[in-house]
């Protein structure tokens, strides 16, 4: 009987022990856990984010340019499912437009761009017209199918721009503005489009002339494009300077 | 007589533990993505019962206006959960130690028998065994779960890259829908799992921070 009870003593000296050992492990790594995602939440801004999650961002990139495949298409839809996106952003359409004053700047050069043509709507109508039903997909979470027409982006490089690692395009008043990769760029569904499901460009989707990138999200495709920069450094982009990953393909 | 019996090995408990940071902030991160369109509700015809989620919610816990942050953490902490889920599985099955984890023959009428008894509609105890049969089909399910969160979740994140993987599940809408729904059963779960484990118990919780149990030897 004695034997048995000083056991269960042991017993439970022993589990109060290994409890002590293992509650104490657990409370210092508990506590340079939080330690550790507070350091990471405070770290310094690095265009609207802390910069460790923006290094996150750019590994995110760098595997998702690794795995990037050209020839995979956005899923493309009956022309019947197409439906009338929400206009969600006005960043760089506050100002009425001249549409006969309008004309697209194509520029050249990283630090100080300079203008190398400057183009009417009718060389965008000029080269080839393409249609597709693509699923618009904003960042917020919405999708919308929506029919487009314009001109291939890699057809307006191939005629008027250059063979750059990257292409930045903004409104005329500069206040919007993306930059994208070169692959994404030329891809066969970057359109410079000027139709929307069936009727030009309503001033408030981006007339007369705005980009579709059906392998980004919405907020790459600027509305009123005002100038194209061909350029070897990357673009400025407006919403990867309030915190948001500067590449989001898909 | 009581002895100290080792029930948890110590990859297990780690990774269960760093899963309950891991998942807890990609559900937090998920909410601040959900909030900038928060489509999901539970309606009869146009009578909604319930709307995911009202604002109040969102100003309770701070959640309005993060979509940026949200993405940013979201897209940062899958790498952690997706490592630690493969790990997992990978130690579960390289250590044996998924035979008392999936379900046999048995579990069915077990799982059943226990949920009788848990819900006082039993007297039948559950077999004492590390696993029963309830518990082999919750924590094998939620394994599935998280496996259905990975693909959910990249299926929604590189939907051109991995089309097909988005066409299988049904569209990119889908799979949005499918990515929260799973997270709600995250929830359901935890809230059963808690429960349980306040009603087994210090000894069982104890057991999945240090490893040991102390049982007792009735027949010495």
């Amino acid at each position: 009987m004695s034997t048995t009870s000083t056991t269960s003593i042991d017993a439970a000296v022993e589990l109060r022990r290994l409890t002590r050992r293992s509650f104490a492990t657990g409370g210092i790594a508990a506590v340079a856990g939080a330690t550790g995602l507070w350091w990471i939440k405070r770290a310094a801004p690095d265009g609207g984010i802390s910069w460790p999650l923006r290094t996150m961002m750019e590994f995110n990139t760098r595997v998702s340019e690794a795995i990037f495949d050209p020839n995979r298409l956005a899923p493309t839809f009956d022309v019947a499912r197409a439906l009338e996106p929400r206009v969600n952003g006005m960043i760089g359409l506050k100002k009425e437009l001249d549409l006969r004053r309008w004309h697209l700047d194509v520029l050249t050069g990283g630090e100080k761009p300079v203008v190398e043509r400057s183009l009417p709507i009718n060389a965008i109508h000029e080269l080839p017209r393409v249609e597709m039903v693509t699923e618009f997909k904003c960042v917020e979470g919405w999708s919308e199918v929506v029919q487009w027409a314009g001109c291939r982006l890699s057809d307006f490089i191939t005629k008027y721009g250059h063979d750059t690692p990257f292409v930045g395009l903004s409104t005329p008043d500069r206040a919007y503005y993306v930059g994208l990769d070169r692959a994404s760029a030329v891809h066969s569904q970057s359109l410079l489009a000027y139709e929307m499901n069936g009727r030009p460009l309503t001033p408030g989707h981006g007339a007369p002339l705005r980009l579709v990138c059906s392998l980004k999200y919405g907020v790459k495709s600027i509305k009123r494009i005002g100038a194209i920069q061909f350029t070897n450094k990357r673009p400025a982009d407006y919403w990867a300077e309030q915190g948001y990953d500067w590449y989001l393909g898909h | 007589m009581r002895r100290i019996e080792h029930k948890h090995p110590r990859p297990i408990r780690w990774m269960h533990w760093l899963n309950v940071v891991l998942l807890s902030g990609m559900i937090w991160s998920g909410l601040l993505i959900y909030w900038a369109n928060d489509i999901y509700r539970v309606q009869i015809g146009r009578w909604v019962l319930l709307h995911l989620f009202p604002d109040g919610f969102y100003n309770a816990f701070g959640l309005a206006g993060r979509l940026a942050e949200g993405m940013a953490w979201h897209f940062a902490l899958m790498w952690g959960f997706a490592i630690n889920g493969l790990a997992y599985v990978g130690y579960t099955l390289a250590s044996g130690e998924w035979r008392h984890l999936v379900p046999n023959r048995n579990s069915f009428r077990e799982a059943w028998q226990v949920m009788l008894h848990d819900l006082h509609l039993s007297q039948i105890e559950p077999p004492k065994r590390k696993f029963n049969g309830a518990q082999q089909f919750a924590y094998t399910g939620v394994i599935l779960m998280g496996g259905g969160s990975l693909l959910t979740g990249l299926a929604i994140f590189k939907p051109v890259q991995f089309g097909w993987l988005t066409w299988f599940l049904g569209g990119y809408e889908s799979a949005r829908f499918e990515h929260f729904a799973l997270t709600v059963g995250y929830v359901l779960f935890f809230l059963v799992h808690i429960a349980q484990v306040m009603r087994a118990g210090w000894n069982n919780f104890r057991a999945m921070v240090c490893g040991y149990e102390l049982v007792d030897e009735a027949t010495s």
